[in-house]
């Protein structure tokens, strides 16, 4: 673990040499913060495994600007998460609550190398890949309150976040359904001929679902620009993934289709994977990633996270690996930011998350009527009238 | 006393699915009531009707073929007639083939519809017409393409999900329940799923158990999916065109003895409701409300009643989910007696909603008991006569009748 800590320090020295020796000057007479967009390039800190394909370079393109941008948006996440923490303990959200602390690398860093054309599908835990995708904060604490102001209008809840626009397609609660959708999604694509890519997200528990080989049959046989990507943050709820898995090695699991492992702690790889994921699959068709993450909380916020692992290990990672310190270090280290600017930014996050959640609470719930709207969408035919034609039962 | 199994066999054999000769076989036009005599007289040991609740009687009628009518030998020429005739699963071809040319959207996918032109034929020429892109021939992994048509419908395209016996779709339950009905509601309008899913069930010739299946009591209850069953190559090829322009999505259930049979329709375009019953008969004294093959059983039956002098009103009510109240409301108020045929379980079956819901509704305007004749609570059997009293038979129709308007 303490070798990630010397590489980067030793790749951040190495990158003062690459930056671009003007920008080094002006650095120190102007600090660019979130409008400097000349390209930086930046070594991943953990190497790239790959199976039946060559892997992509270690060497990530990126500007200070998106750097900021990836602190920016993780502290976000972070904070968003946290604060529905504490929202479901005091009762404001309830049923089940999927926190995705420790993750946010994976969706900041997939958002940076694709565009909002391409399409994300992803499991129960999406809120901050709903955020990415555009998705607002008020929308979300909303949609977890059961207000009308949620994205799906209160009526979906954590598990059902979506946002079509953006090409955010679910949120969905059934484990490993959906890969088929996604795979499905990747086929409209081709039909269109749009040019653009899905991303199926499943964890390492989804990924001993049949379904999930169903689809990546399928899809390789169609050639079909689907991208499947393993989450691995190495528990399906209680279960450890030695327990769960014959072999954990999930990008191996294609066997015919090529897979790539990326550490998912990485924002920058994640970039890296996803760019190269792209290409790869608008090309030859489905690749799978998977992505070493972590969760800190458990599984949900009735699973204290804690009898299936040790505390230790949870404080362990959170010291070594965690996104956020790794790009506050990279920040720091390329002289793009002050400390005191990072945490000011933290700040002004904070104030954000808290604005939203009392927005969120003014928010009304969904008038009953609401209950029978949007079961049907107004179809070919007639309304259905409840039996002597006076009465509308419901409208189909 | 004697049972004559061989009549029954004869029945049997005769019946359904296989080769028809067109000379023979004329369904009633919609608009034509001829009553025409029956062929031959078959006697039943009521004992092997024992599986209904009905009191024993005495031997009756049961024409040898259970969906055909034989008609006047005037309508035999149909060569003066507008139209065109063809079979059942031609009319859903035509359907299919026609919504596909007119929207590019739509495309079809399910095991052996391509290259092989579907295992019954439904599809059969499609692919060279419409490239592989659009007629896809999948492997067996119902529930990853079903997931995949809902999927690619949730963009925006138009897919046709063949299973190739409903029952297989089973396997495809998840998607179907939780992705497909409920995606609509749960998005809060932002998605809409226009995906058909389509494909033959009911119990068959002999097909065994897990090959009769009967689908539509299974996914009934899912909320945001509306339910067709067709009778007849008229509105089989009107449905189908509804269900495919419908936003919503539509699960066609056909029947696999159904898909030989002839009927003449119109050359011009039509699209039937997905949501209203069809009047096959009208009449006085009691309505029968049915759907599928055991529409047949029922005409059938409503031959042998007319001769005895009753007036029955048959209903195929067509949509099963969710039920035209409107259609069947103003036949109870106007016999005040219901049966129900169908091909379902008894329990839990469409008749079973069905009943509850005349009953809820229209409780005041009913004389007696709603009666429903359903298939009896068993696998389906092999054996062809063991598979005849699993499901209901004309002659327990009328027995039924009789009954009721007592």
């Amino acid at each position: 673990m303490t070798m990630d800590l010397s590489r980067l320090t030793s790749s951040s020295r190495r990158l003062h040499l690459l930056v671009n020796p003007f920008a080094a000057a002006a650095a120190h007479s102007r600090r660019p913060i979130s409008t400097d967009t000349s390209p930086i390039t930046v070594e991943t800190s953990a190497p790239f495994t790959a199976h039946n394909c060559d892997e992509p370079s270690r060497s990530v393109e990126t500007t200070p600007q998106e750097l900021v941008s990836f602190f920016r948006d993780m502290a976000l996440m972070r904070r968003m998460e946290i604060a529905a923490d504490s929202l479901y303990k005091g009762k404001m959200i309830r049923g089940f609550c999927h926190l995705y602390d420790g993750q946010e690398a994976v969706a900041v860093g997939m958002e940076a190398g694709i565009t909002k054309k391409d399409c994300i599908i992803t499991a129960y835990r999406d809120h901050c890949t709903f955020l990415g995708r555009g998705g607002t904060l008020l929308e979300v604490f909303a949609e977890l309150m059961g207000r009308q102001g949620g994205c799906s209008k209160g009526k979906g809840g954590s598990m059902h976040f979506y946002k079509k626009e953006s090409g955010f397609y679910g949120g969905h609660g059934i484990v490993g359904a959906q890969v088929p959708l996604g795979c499905g999604l990747a086929f409209a694509q081709k039909y269109l001929k749009d040019e653009t890519v899905t991303f199926a997200l499943y964890g390492d528990g989804a990924a001993n679902q049949g379904q999930l080989f169903e689809a990546l049959n399928i899809s390789c046989l169609w050639q079909l620009p689907a991208i499947l990507v393993c989450e691995n943050n190495h528990y399906g709820m209680g279960t450890a993934e030695w327990r769960a898995a014959k072999s954990p090695a999930y990008y191996k699991r294609g066997d015919y289709a090529p897979g790539l492992k990326v550490d998912g702690m990485d924002a920058l790889a994640v970039k890296q994977a996803c760019k190269f994921a792209k290409e790869y699959a608008l090309k030859n068709g489905p690749i799978i990633l998977e992505m070493d993450t972590y969760r800190y909380h458990g599984h949900s916020m009735s699973d204290p996270g804690s009898t299936y692992r040790t505390r230790d290990e949870i404080t362990g990672v959170r010291q070594v690996r965690d996104p956020i310190e790794r790009i506050r270090k990279l920040l720091l280290g390329l002289d793009l930011a002050s400390e005191k600017e990072l945490k000011d930014m933290e700040k002004e996050v904070r104030k954000e998350v808290d604005e939203a959640i009392s927005q969120a609470k003014e928010s009304q719930l969904p008038d009953p009527s609401e209950l029978f709207t949007n079961v049907y969408s107004k179809g070919y035919g007639v309304e259905a009238y409840g039996p002597d034609r006076k009465e509308v039962r419901s409208v189909l | 006393m004697a049972v004559t199994f061989q009549g029954l066999g004869a029945a049997a054999a005769l019946s359904l699915s296989g080769s028809f000769d067109p000379n023979r076989l004329h369904l009633p036009c919609r608009r034509s009531l001829s009553v025409t005599r029956l062929s031959f007289v078959v006697r039943l040991e009521e004992r092997i009707v024992s599986g209904s609740n009905l009191p024993p009687r005495r031997a009756q009628q049961l024409v040898s073929k259970a969906v055909a009518t034989k008609a006047d030998a005037a309508s035999a020429s149909t060569a003066s007639k507008p139209g065109h005739e063809l079979l059942l699963f031609e009319a859903l071809r035509e359907g299919l083939e026609e919504e596909m040319d007119r929207d590019p959207q739509v495309c079809v996918m399910g095991e052996d519809v391509g290259h092989y032109g579907g295992s019954y034929k439904v599809t059969k020429g499609l692919a060279d017409k419409f490239g592989d892109l659009r007629v896809l021939d999948t492997p067996i992994a119902e529930n990853a393409f079903t997931g995949m048509g809902i999927g690619a419908a949730m963009t925006g395209l138009r897919p046709v999900v063949e299973g190739m016996n409903m029952g297989f779709l089973l396997l495809a339950f998840n998607q179907i329940s939780n992705n497909c009905g409920m995606l609509h509601y749960t998005s809060g309008g932002q998605f809409k799923i226009p995906i058909v899913i389509r494909g033959p069930g009911g119990v068959g010739r002999q097909l065994g158990a897990e090959h009769s299946q009967r689908l539509e009591s299974y996914f009934q209850s899912i909320p945001g999916i509306q339910m067709v069953a067709c009778s007849t190559p008229y509105n089989a090829k009107g449905l189908m065109k509804a269900a495919i322009r419908s936003e919503n999505p539509v699960i066609l259930f056909e029947h696999v003895l159904l898909y030989n049979l002839k009927e003449r329709i119109p050359d011009e375009e039509y699209v039937l409701n997905l949501e209203e019953a069809e009047m096959v008969r009208p009449g006085e004294h009691i309505t029968i409300l049915t759907y599928s093959r055991m529409r047949y059983h029922v005409m059938q039956a409503a031959k042998t009643l007319v001769n005895k002098g009753y007036d029955p009103e048959v209903i195929d009510i067509r949509s099963l989910k969710p039920f035209d109240l409107y259609t069947i409301g103003n036949s109870v108020k106007k016999t005040h007696r219901v049966l129900i045929v169908e091909e379902c379980m008894r329990t839990g079956g469409i008749g079973a909603s069905l009943t509850a819901a005349i009953t809820e509704n229209f409780h005041d305007y009913l004389d007696a008991p709603i009666m429903c004749l359903s298939s009896q609570d068993v696998p389906t059997p092999y054996a062809g006569t063991l598979e005849n009293w699993t499901v209901v038979q004309p002659a327990q129709i009328v027995t039924a009748v009789e009954q009721l308007c007592q």
